[in-house]
Parts: C-alpha cells; sequence; structure tokens
C-alpha cells in the first residue's frame, strides 16, 4: 500500500514536470534550434575545412551535439527547482505526505522525460539530414536515456544546493562550457595535451560523447564500450544519492 | 482530544528567537487565529506545525501526532494554504487538484467525485479547465483552500489567507472559509495581520508578538477585559473635569491631552449620559471602539500595522511568474 502510494506521489510529480514542459513551448523550441544552430552553421563552417579521422566534421560533431543537447537541457532542467522554490510550488511538494526521495525521483524522470524529448526530435532531424542512420539514431536514444538520468540528477543536485537564480552565469561558466567543451562533443580527446586530458575522465559527459560517437561513426572508442557504460552507471548512482541527499537538505 | 497542543515551542534564527517558548492548546472544531505584526513569527510556528521547520526547543503535536517524531503522519492529517501563492501556473486548476489527490494517496476511485465536490463550493467548477495564470488572485486563492481541504485533513492552516487581496475579494474568501469548516468539519487554524478578521471569524485568537503570546482567548472577551471603550472629551476645563471623573466609577485610564480628555469608558451606551450631565462644561465626545489593537498596544505600546512589509499577494503573483 506504502509502496503503490509511493509510486503515485513519484507519478504525480513526473506528469506535472512533463505537462509544465509542453505548455512552455519557448523552453522546447530553444532546445531544438540550438544544437541545430551547432550543426549546420558551426559543423558546416568549420567542416569546410576541416575532417577528423577521414569524417566529415558535420557527422564527426553530430554525437558530441546530441551530447551537448542532454547536457544543457539536463542542467538547465535541475536549475528550474530554484524557480519551484521562488513559485512557493516546492511547498506544496515538500508538505505533502511523501518522502524526499520520491520528489527527487519524480522530477529525475521528469526531466529525463523532458530531455529525451528533445533528443528524439534532434535525432529524427539527423536522420532526415543524413547525418546518421534510423537504426543508430535508436541505439542513440537508448545511451541518452542513461546519460540524461545521469545528467538530471547533477543539475537536481546544483538546483537544490543554489540559494538564487543569481548563481546562473556561474553555473555556466563553471559547470556548463568546461563540461561541454572537455568532453570531446567538438574534437577527438586521445591528443590531448597532459592537462587537459586529466579532466576528460572526470566529466561523465565524455563516456556520454564517446558511446554516441561509437553508436553513430562506429570504430574506435576512447574509453572502451564497458568502461563509457559502468562509468555512466556509477556516476548516475553516486549523483542519484547526492540529489536525494541534497533534496532531504533543501530548505524553503 | 486537543487538535493542536504546543509546549514551549521555539526556533531560533541565528541567535534570535523566531518564537520564543510558544504554548498553546487548540480544541478540535476550533477556527483560530493567530495575530500579530509582520515578523511576529506567525508563520514561523505555522512552518513548525507542519513540519516544514524543525522546532530547537519544546513539543508540538497535531491531530494526535508529534511534528517532529511523526511528522509523515501529522502531513497526512494537515492542508496548509501558504502566504504565497503555491498553485502551479501552467497547469489547469483540475490539474492542480489532481497532483494533489495523487500525493496524498487518495484513492483513485474517488479523487474525481472528490475534485468536482470541491471545485463546486469553492465557484471554480466552470474554470476548472483554464490555466492558472489566467486566474485572478481570489479565484487563486479558492483554489489553494479547495486544495487545502481535499485530502480531508483534520486540521487546515491558513498563512495570511487574505493578504493582498481586496476587500471585497477578503470577504468573500472568508464566506468560502467558513462554509468549508462547517461543512467539512475541520479545526481551522489562520494567521492574520488584519485586526477585524480575528475579531469577526476567529472562536479563539492569540496575539503574538516577538515570538511570544501576550493574550489568548475569544477575541469579545479580550476586548471586553480592557474595561470599555476609548471616548476623548473636549472641554474648557480639562484639568478640573479630569480630575473628577478620576473618582468615578467604571471609567479607567483617565488623560489630559491638550484640550481634551482620554479615558476608557465601560459601557458607554449608559455612561456617556450620565458623565455629559454631571460635567456641563463637555462640549462632545469621540467615541473609539476598543479593538484588539487596543490590546495589544495595551501590552507592547506599539500598533499592529495593517500595512504589508513584504509585498501583497499580487506582486507575489506577479514577481513568481515564469518569466
Amino acid at each position: 500500500m506504502i509502496a503503490l502510494n509511493l509510486i503515485y506521489a513519484t507519478y504525480a510529480i513526473w506528469l506535472r514536470e512533463v505537462k509544465v514542459f509542453f505548455r512552455e513551448k519557448e523552453r522546447v523550441v530553444s532546445a531544438i534550434v540550438t544544437p541545430l544552430l551547432w550543426i549546420l552553421i558551426f559543423g558546416a563552417g568549420l567542416g569546410s575545412s576541416v575532417k577528423i579521422n577521414g569524417i566529415d566534421y558535420q557527422r564527426f560533431i553530430f554525437p558530441g551535439i546530441v551530447g551537448m543537447a542532454v547536457l544543457f537541457g539536463s542542467i538547465f532542467y535541475g536549475l528550474y527547482v530554484i524557480w519551484d522554490r521562488k513559485l512557493d510550488f516546492l511547498k506544496e511538494v515538500l508538505v505533502a505526505p511523501v518522502p524526499r526521495s520520491a520528489v527527487f525521483i519524480g522530477k529525475m524522470l521528469g526531466g529525463a522525460s523532458d530531455v529525451l524529448l528533445q533528443i528524439a526530435i534532434l535525432l529524427a532531424i539527423g536522420v532526415a539530414l543524413g547525418m546518421t542512420t534510423t537504426m543508430s539514431a535508436i541505439l542513440s536514444f537508448a545511451v541518452c536515456i542513461l546519460l540524461s538520468f545521469c545528467i538530471v540528477s547533477l543539475g537536481l543536485i546544483i538546483g537544490a544546493n543554489m540559494k538564487s537564480p543569481e548563481g546562473f552565469n556561474l553555473i555556466m561558466s563553471f559547470v556548463l562550457w568546461p563540461m561541454f567543451m572537455l568532453s570531446g562533443a567538438l574534437f577527438p580527446v586521445e591528443n590531448l595535451p597532459a592537462y587537459l586530458a586529466v579532466l576528460i575522465p572526470l566529466n561523465p559527459l565524455s563516456y556520454g560523447v564517446d558511446l554516441l560517437r561509437y553508436v553513430m561513426l562506429g570504430g574506435r572508442t576512447a574509453f572502451g564500450v564497458a568502461t563509457d557504460l559502468m562509468s555512466l552507471g556509477l556516476f548516475s548512482i553516486v549523483f542519484a544519492a547526492a540529489g536525494i541527499y541534497s533534496f532531504e537538505k533543501m530548505k524553503m | 482530544m486537543s487538535a493542536i497542543e504546543i509546549v514551549k515551542l521555539k526556533k531560533y534564527f541565528g541567535k534570535i528567537a523566531a518564537v520564543n517558548g510558544i504554548s498553546l492548546k487548540i480544541e478540535e472544531g476550533e477556527i483560530f487565529a493567530i495575530l500579530g505584526p509582520n515578523g511576529a513569527g506567525k508563520t514561523t510556528t505555522i512552518f513548525m506545525l507542519c513540519g516544514l521547520l524543525q522546532p530547537d526547543e519544546g513539543t508540538a503535536t497535531v491531530a494526535g501526532f508529534d511534528v517532529t517524531r511523526e511528522p509523515f503522519k501529522v502531513r497526512q492529517k494537515i492542508g496548509v494554504v501558504f502566504q504565497s501563492p503555491s498553485v502551479d501556473d501552467l497547469l489547469t486548476g483540475r490539474e492542480n487538484l489532481e497532483m494533489h489527490a495523487m500525493l496524498y494517496g487518495m484513492p483513485l476511485d474517488q479523487i474525481g467525485k472528490r475534485i468536482d465536490t470541491m471545485l463546486r463550493l469553492v465557484g471554480l467548477e466552470e474554470r476548472q479547465h483554464s490555466q492558472v495564470r489566467e486566474y485572478s488572485g481570489g479565484m487563486r486563492r479558492r483554489l489553494e483552500i479547495a486544495r487545502g481541504l481535499l485530502h480531508h485533513p483534520k486540521v487546515l492552516f491558513l498563512d495570511e489567507p487574505t493578504i493582498g487581496l481586496d476587500p471585497q475579494t477578503r470577504q468573500h474568501i472568508w464566506n468560502y472559509i467558513r462554509r468549508l469548516s462547517e461543512k467539512e468539519k475541520v479545526t481551522i487554524v489562520f494567521t492574520t495581520h488584519y485586526l477585524e478578521e480575528a475579531e469577526r471569524f476567529a472562536d479563539r485568537v492569540a496575539i503574538i508578538d516577538k515570538g511570544k503570546i501576550i493574550a489568548v482567548g475569544q477575541p469579545k472577551r479580550l476586548i471586553e477585559s480592557l474595561g470599555g471603550d476609548t471616548a476623548f472629551f473636549k472641554t474648557a476645563q480639562p484639568e478640573k473635569v479630569a480630575s473628577k471623573m478620576k473618582k468615578m466609577n467604571g471609567i479607567l485610564n483617565v488623560k489630559v491631552i491638550g484640550d481634551q480628555i482620554k479615558a476608557t469608558v465601560k459601557n458607554p451606551q449608559k455612561q456617556l449620559p450620565i458623565i455629559f450631565r454631571r460635567f456641563r462644561s463637555i462640549k462632545s465626545v469621540a467615541l473609539q471602539p476598543a479593538t484588539l489593537n487596543d490590546l495589544f498596544m495595551k501590552y507592547t505600546g506599539k500598533q499592529i500595522r495593517e500595512e504589508e512589509g513584504e509585498g501583497g499577494y499580487h506582486e507575489r503573483i506577479m514577481r513568481s511568474q515564469r518569466e
């Protein structure tokens, strides 16, 4: 009975997140348009003079841009918790007879759903433009499920611990851009100078991008498929645990 | 059994005691007001009773459960209407209620019916499928009240339920609250800094200031305990009249202020004619009926200010709306 109630509560929170997402059209549109700009302008622009490992640059960065879409979508979603708090909507949830872990899981699944919907659209566009195949897109989607659990949890940790939206720019400068640039999304990570190379394995997105590139372009992986999967799994578990802890500590 | 029992409750923020040793019993079915100026500790008290803040000292039980040891049981038994709007703008009125029902683990086959009933009771049936961002301040409040009562709580907490609403809307909200409290047989605890709301709508009131209770009782009794209404007499010989007045029964706190005499007059309907007959030099009198504010003045030496320090409900809605 109690377990059933937990599932309802988690479902209720998930449902709210998904409904809100669909009603904020601007968010959906910008979540799709930004990655397309990267692919169509940056990818084509740099691609006109650069090839990587014999692969057309646009095709090379497509997996990276999918990873970026997961990263930005997930972190922005997590930062949204601040709005929830400002809106006082969160009070309604926190005063309900529901453990914080269920609140966290509901929000995590809600955020992952939002992100995965954006990814599905992005992958469909990728297939339409000939950047990848249908089969690769489906496998990529599966990778993104795991990756979004991981990064949404990270976003929620940040959101739960941030006091006000003013810290937003700091998160951009110190979390989002470094994670994006040091993930191998835009360039291969194998030949980097040592001081940068040490940072790559600490970044969960590196494993996601590595896996995505593997399923889309085939051939070599930087870390190996098993390492990628295990690392992502491990990061997800650690982030989820830290996220639940942060939600339990969270004050109004 | 009391609906709420608070014993020596304390909460510190840093070194400041926001709630400084409050003890209180609230009986089942009562409409109970916590009256005090901004920053008196009203919201902090409510938050502790809802389990949203941990008390630093003392204990509190709500609906028979200890707020620190059994917070989930307490939460199941209470409904809360927060000071600032906590309904989701982008959901419809009905969706907000559906989510609440699921969070409180209501049996799925009863949810639809119960929501219909509550929407009807607060007059939002026709707007139930509109997103809340299209609602007025009063409608949001009504939706929150319906939501607070949806899961059949034993106690409903209302933190400044009419803050920032215009007087007519405030009156409406109170009509709804009173009607619902009768229908749902629920104990109601509300905080307010509006004197007349505590006087008119509460069975009993606790007046608090700086985290301490300064008086508890029925509003009427508390006002009576002041000994009468305040009268201002105008006369050419204030000193002379005042010294004689001081000796009369039923007249208290006689004071000369300029060319006026200020005094507390018990039962003024009977006493004023007698005073007029006795002191022919009195030209006019202004009578101020006693209010809880006078009681507050008596104990603290200051007024309960009615302006809103923290911004009204509408401002909060404006501020809180998503960009």
